[in-house]
C-alpha cells in the first residue's frame, strides 16, 4: 500500500504480553467511530497471530501490518 | 410443452392433488415451528468454564482466556467449584461463627487468590514466589489482575453453593466483585448448554 493510512488514534501496547494486546485493542476500538482508523503498537511475536484473529472475529479489519526491528504495528480500520 | 400437457393430464387424473397442497402447508407449518424451536436452542456466542483448580498457573490460563474471550467479543461465565471456591476469598475479611471443621478448612486453604500456589515445581513456595517475581519481570498480569479485569470487562462469576457449605465458607468472606453470584449445577447447565464453548479446568 502506496498512501498513506490515516490514522486516528495509536496505542502504545508495547512490552505487553498476552492477552493484554488483544483486551485493549479490543476495548480501545470501541473509542473511535466506524470507518476510523487506529494504529496499535505491540512487541508481542504472539501478536502477529493473534490480531488477525481477533479482527475476522470481530468483523474489523486489519489494514496493514508493519514490522520494525521489535516493534510491530498494526492499522486497523473499525468496520463493527 | 409437452412436459405441461403431461402435468395438466396427471392433476386431470388425480383430483386429490389438490388435497395434497393442503397437506404440505400444514408440513411447511410444522416445519417452520419446528425451526423456531430448533433456532432457540441455538448456541450463543458464549464461553463457559469450571475452575476446579486451585492452582495459580491453572486459575491464571482460565482467566486469560476468559478476558481474550470478552476481547474477541464473548460473553464469558465461570463457575468456581471445589478447590477454585477459596481463591474468591478476600483476605482481609474476616468472619466469626464457624465450626471447628470450617475454622480448619478457612486456615488449610489458601485465603485469596495471593495465597495460591503452583501445580508444579511449588518446591514449599520457593518456586511459586520465583514465578511471580518473573512474571512481575515480564509484565505477565498476576491473578489478582487479571481478576480486577476480569470485573471491569464484565466477566460473571458464580461460586458453587455445595462448595462454599461443605468448606464452611460464608458469603460474606468472599471478595467484591460485581458479577458475582451463588449457585448450584443446574444453573451452570443451563449457561453451558447454550454455550459454544465449556470448558473444565
Amino acid at each position: 500500500m502506496s498512501e498513506e493510512i490515516k490514522v486516528d488514534k495509536v496505542m502504545d501496547l508495547k512490552g505487553l504480553p498476552c492477552p493484554m494486546p488483544v483486551v485493549k485493542v479490543s476495548k480501545g476500538i470501541k473509542e473511535v467511530e466506524i470507518g476510523q482508523v487506529i494504529e496499535a503498537q505491540t512487541t508481542d511475536p504472539g501478536s502477529l497471530t493473534d490480531f488477525p484473529a481477533w479482527a475476522r472475529t470481530s468483523g474489523n479489519e486489519i489494514l496493514k501490518t508493519d514490522q520494525d526491528g521489535g516493534i510491530i504495528r498494526f492499522y486497523i480500520k473499525r468496520n463493527a | 410443452m409437452k412436459e405441461s400437457i403431461a402435468k395438466k393430464q396427471d392433476v386431470a387424473e388425480h383430483p386429490e392433488a389438490d388435497v395434497n397442497i393442503v397437506d404440505l402447508e400444514k408440513h411447511v407449518s410444522e416445519l417452520k415451528e419446528k425451526v423456531e424451536v430448533l433456532s432457540k436452542g441455538k448456541a450463543e456466542n458464549k464461553l463457559s468454564m469450571i475452575v476446579f483448580s486451585g492452582d495459580m498457573d491453572k486459575v491464571l490460563a482460565s482467566l486469560v482466556l476468559a478476558t481474550g474471550a470478552v476481547a474477541m467479543g464473548m460473553d464469558v461465565v465461570m463457575f468456581f467449584t471445589f478447590w477454585g471456591t477459596p481463591i474468591l476469598r478476600d483476605k482481609n475479611k474476616k468472619v466469626g461463627g464457624k465450626d471447628l471443621m470450617g475454622k480448619m478448612f478457612g486456615a488449610m486453604l489458601p485465603k485469596g487468590a495471593c495465597e495460591m500456589k503452583l501445580s508444579k515445581m511449588n518446591m514449599g513456595g520457593m518456586g511459586t514466589a520465583m514465578m511471580k517475581s518473573l512474571m512481575k519481570k515480564k509484565n505477565v498480569a498476576s491473578v489478582e489482575e487479571m481478576l480486577g479485569l476480569a470485573a471491569e470487562l464484565g466477566v460473571r462469576m458464580y461460586v458453587c453453593e455445595m462448595s462454599m457449605d461443605l468448606m464452611g465458607f460464608k458469603r460474606e468472606e468472599m471478595i467484591d466483585y460485581p458479577n458475582l453470584s451463588f449457585c448450584g449445577v443446574a444453573k451452570f447447565l443451563e449457561e453451558a448448554q447454550n454455550s459454544k464453548i465449556q470448558l473444565f479446568i
